[in-house]
């Protein structure tokens, strides 16, 4: 009987919790930052920062398409990240240089889509808050897709982790040891796109790619294994979600902009504890 | 003769539009040390990969043995800055290994005790002889080495090639190698085979070395290391000199 009560009070307090805007903003924070922390570490290590870019300036169009066909926004956001991501991976270009590729694919892809929203007719969009991030809004539908796409994300990083790491390292000493590196880049693509489609309400697609590669490049100064900088890129990120939201409360400053200042600020101090190390 | 580990027959590699392989026919069979010579952009690398599965064929075929277990040695492995590794860890790629099964390794391979060493904190050598233990630790039938000695300085590169001798002696594992110092790896070698986009000539080291085809490649210029091998050699012991000699 006392855990039945017990149980109850739990749960009742739990949904008092997630009743809170702050609450339910700082748990979605968390959960993006845990997906972001390992697969930002990839993102460094194989200097995919700009396929970062590329694939999280696509989810613009995703949300015009969502809205054009009535479907969910995650949906919409998911498939054409996906088809980006896959494009890009699997670009090679003789002519110009992969960063030149990739910079006129991102800011195309972001231009079509704001010129696609504009023309939607009848639909009534707040822009800011995809480019942006519209964490203080996110219910508890949100919340829960945005969990189910980090776990997502984190199992995928768990199950391939000495894989990817392999690949990662020489794609020839990996077929030598019987890994397909094109199967595990095709992973990273994969979860790439999802971490896009759910961070795209905390944070908004221009600072997508900061929550991946900042964390990670703050802990890399402080690790001495793959494993600790992602864990380290794990605990950089939630503490930059809790306090970016703190500032944004107190401050009245927009709150995913807020989370990312946080953690470029924690990047500063591990960059400077480095060199002061180094001396 | 027991079964080759690998064969590759009438093998052509495409890159970039223009024919790296052609034609390229080869085997390794239990135990043997094989180096591959050849100038620059003859295809050495590219055959290695073929022989590995990394690069697609666009003709011929590449058969490896049933369930063969190949240990690779990569070409100056470059490891991202951002990517913090330590030698333990690195070892334990793809498969994670014991702390035991790594420290023999390591002995194995000469670079015994840097296991909590950064990976970019260590020297050319002994880079390279980490890369051989990691290798090792695939318990490997053959080993692939890409101018595993690429940075080394001569002594340096001396010593590497008498460590793979040594390791062959003990395991039993056949050796594949590509190599530009032809003087000092010849004297290890069983058999080598001669590459420029096709596979010029081969056999034993010192008929390879004596082949106009190989002249013709290499010049004159190696008449000197060729001395010294042979000067070597004569003062070791012999191999039956009787390898075909085969014109491709």
């Amino acid at each position: 009987m006392t855990t039945t009560t017990i149980t109850t009070m739990i749960m009742t307090t739990s949904m008092i919790m997630l009743d809170d805007f702050l609450i339910r903003a700082t748990l979605a924070g968390i959960g993006v930052a845990l997906a972001a922390a390992p697969l930002g570490c990839f993102v460094v290590w194989r200097r995919m920062a700009y396929f970062g870019d590329a694939t999280a300036h696509a989810a613009v169009l995703g949300v015009a398409l969502s809205l054009a066909l009535s479907i969910s926004i995650f949906a919409g956001v998911l498939g054409v990240a996906l088809v980006m991501a896959l494009l890009v991976s699997g670009l090679s270009s003789r002519v110009l240089a992969i960063d030149t590729m990739l910079g006129v694919l991102s800011h195309s892809a972001l231009a079509l889509g704001l010129v696609a929203v504009s023309l939607l007719e009848g639909v009534r969009l707040d822009l800011m808050s995809y480019l942006f991030g519209d964490i203080l809004a996110v219910g508890r539908v949100d919340l829960a897709v945005i969990w189910a796409g980090s776990l997502i994300v984190l199992g995928l990083m768990f199950w391939r982790w000495q894989p990817l790491l392999a690949a990662t390292l020489s794609s020839d000493m990996a077929h030598a040891s019987g890994i397909n590196p094109a199967r595990e880049r095709l992973i990273l693509t994969v979860a790439l796109a999802v971490t896009v489609a759910v961070a795209i309400k905390v944070v908004g697609v221009l600072l997508i790619a900061a929550m991946l590669i900042i964390p990670a490049a703050g802990a890399r100064p402080l690790a001495r294994t793959p494993e600790g900088m992602g864990a380290l890129a794990a605990i950089i990120g939630i503490a930059a979600a809790v306090a970016g939201l703190q500032a944004s409360a107190q401050f009245d400053t927009p709150a995913g902009p807020s989370i990312v200042c946080v953690a470029a600020l924690i990047f500063m101090v591990t960059q400077g504890l480095s060199g002061m190390r180094g001396r | 003769m027991s079964a080759p580990l690998i064969q590759a027959k009438g093998v052509s590699v495409a890159m970039n539009g223009h024919l790296a392989l052609q034609h390229v026919d080869m085997e390794v069979r239990p135990g043997e040390i094989i180096t591959v010579v050849g100038p620059n952009g003859s295809g050495k690398t590219t055959l290695l990969r073929a022989l590995i599965g990394a690069v697609p064929l666009k003709q011929g075929q590449v058969t490896r043995a049933e369930g063969l277990r190949v240990g690779y040695v990569p070409q100056a492995l470059s490891i991202d800055p951002t990517l913090p590794l330590t030698v333990t860890r690195f070892l334990s790629l793809p498969v994670r290994r014991d702390a035991a099964a790594r420290a023999q390794a390591l002995t194995q391979a000469g670079a015994a005790g840097l296991e909590q060493r950064q990976m970019s904190e260590l020297s050319g050598g002994q880079f390279q002889r980490v890369l051989l233990a990691r290798a090792l630790l695939e318990d490997p039938q053959l080993l692939v080495l890409d101018e595993p000695t690429t940075g080394l300085d001569q002594p340096g590169s001396a010593g590497f090639y008498r460590q793979i001798e040594a390791l062959r002696a003990q395991t039993g594992c056949a050796v594949l190698m590509v190599s530009h110092e032809l003087h000092v790896v010849m004297s290890a070698s069983d058999r080598v085979i001669c590459l420029n986009g096709h596979v010029c000539c081969h056999g034993a080291p010192d008929v390879v070395a004596s082949a106009p085809e190989y002249r013709a490649l290499f010049g004159s210029g190696t008449g000197g290391a060729l001395a010294l091998y042979r000067h070597d050699h004569d003062h070791h012991h012999h191999h039956d000199h009787d390898h075909e000699h085969d014109h491709a």
